[in-house]
């Protein structure tokens, strides 16, 4: 399965055919910090990815100057 | 998961809140949280004209899309900070954003007014770029507000930029700052228009998911400047506690606003003078902005 990280923009494979928090796990993400995107539609982290999705993992957040 | 109102798909959960949402519930759980906000603090009235600062990135421009979707008479700001290719790209989605909607947008370039860009001006002044950007960000947007006769300003600020500030001002006990944390400054003099922050109800991945399910079009890209911002830092910090109790943030912030806030306000108001240069707002003769702009003008 292929996962698309952001800032920078990198892309990496990872098992697929469990759920999206086992997925998130094993790259050390939060659940709270990404929107986890499949096409055009979001993914909760109960929800299982198959081995030939593309999934998203977009950071939510920003920062800086207030 | 099923979505808490309908039963149907749920499209995000939201753990804080122990509920699951799908797509239209979701939207209007947000549209309420906004309403909510306004209401609560009697941000603007229905018929005042806002003045909404716009970066391009998810928070204000949701903020923007879902003060047009309710009929607000809205005219957007972007500040140009003329930081590289970021500024370039986050301008061209405010742009692109209020054309597709047909609302009036104010572009004002920080270079213009400051005399050189945020890159230029961390150089000169050898501190943090955050620094210098917000000191020009909070006085242009009062500035330009009274120029076109605005009574009010609002900022994208969310509940994770708010905790993170706050916890911030606590950390060093900054006991000026904390007063002056609120959803809603009042004007406390003619020339300073009310700053009111309708979004302080969502977290930052509540915002992200409205601009993604709303197919706005933001900049996903961090600021440059960003990495390493003491901001980032604190907000890392509060994620890691918000996985380990969903709620923490919002406890910690409403906990402040509700209950410690009113022991910090101040019992004598702080004098207010116009400052000699430019006639804005300042507690000493010189504004910190003028300071800013004597000192770009000397090294540039």
């Amino acid at each position: 399965m292929k996962v698309v990280l952001r800032n920078p923009r990198r892309e990496v494979e990872v098992a697929g055919n469990r759920r999206v928090k086992e997925v998130l796990r094993d790259l050390d993400i939060l659940p709270e910090t990404v929107l986890v995107i499949r096409g055009d539609d979001l993914v909760t982290a109960d929800q299982v990815v198959s081995d030939g999705d593309t999934i998203e993992l977009r950071p939510v957040m920003s920062g800086g100057a207030p | 998961m099923k979505c808490r109102k309908c039963g149907g798909a749920a499209a995000i959960e939201l753990r804080r809140h122990n509920a699951a949402f799908c797509v239209a519930d979701f939207l209007e759980f947000f549209r309420n949280q906004v309403r909510e906000a306004i209401r609560r603090h009697r941000m603007f009235a229905r018929d005042e004209p806002v003045l909404v600062a716009v970066s391009g990135g998810k928070d204000s421009l949701a903020l923007w899309d879902v003060l047009i979707e309710d009929g607000y008479r809205t005219t957007g700001l972007y500040l140009d900070l003329g930081i590289f290719d970021y500024s370039v790209e986050s301008k061209a989605r405010c742009e692109a954003f209020a054309e597709a909607r047909g609302v009036p947008l104010l572009v004002r370039r920080v270079a213009d007014e400051v005399g050189a860009p945020v890159p230029v001006i961390k150089q000169v002044t050898r501190r943090p770029p955050c620094s210098g950007c917000g000191l020009s960000k909070r006085y242009l947007l009062n500035r330009v507000a009274l120029d076109e006769g605005l009574p009010v300003v609002a900022t994208g600020h969310n509940l994770d930029d708010e905790a993170a500030t706050l916890f911030g001002s606590v950390m060093h006990w900054q006991t000026d700052a904390l007063p002056r944390q609120s959803p809603a400054l009042p004007s406390t003099h003619p020339k300073l228009v009310r700053r009111v922050k309708p979004l302080y109800r969502l977290s930052e991945r509540e915002t992200a998911a409205y601009a993604f399910l709303r197919k706005i079009d933001y900049i996903v890209e961090e600021c440059p400047f960003a990495k390493g911002a003491t901001s980032i830092a604190h907000k890392l910090i509060l994620d890691r506690m918000e996985d380990a109790s969903p709620g923490a943030k919002h406890n910690f912030l409403f906990g402040f606003l509700e209950k410690a806030r009113p022991a910090f306000e101040r019992a004598e108001a702080v004098a207010l003078n116009e400052c000699a240069r430019c006639g804005q707002v300042t507690t000493g003769t010189l504004c910190a902005f003028c300071k800013l702009a004597d000192q770009v003008k000397r090294s540039v």
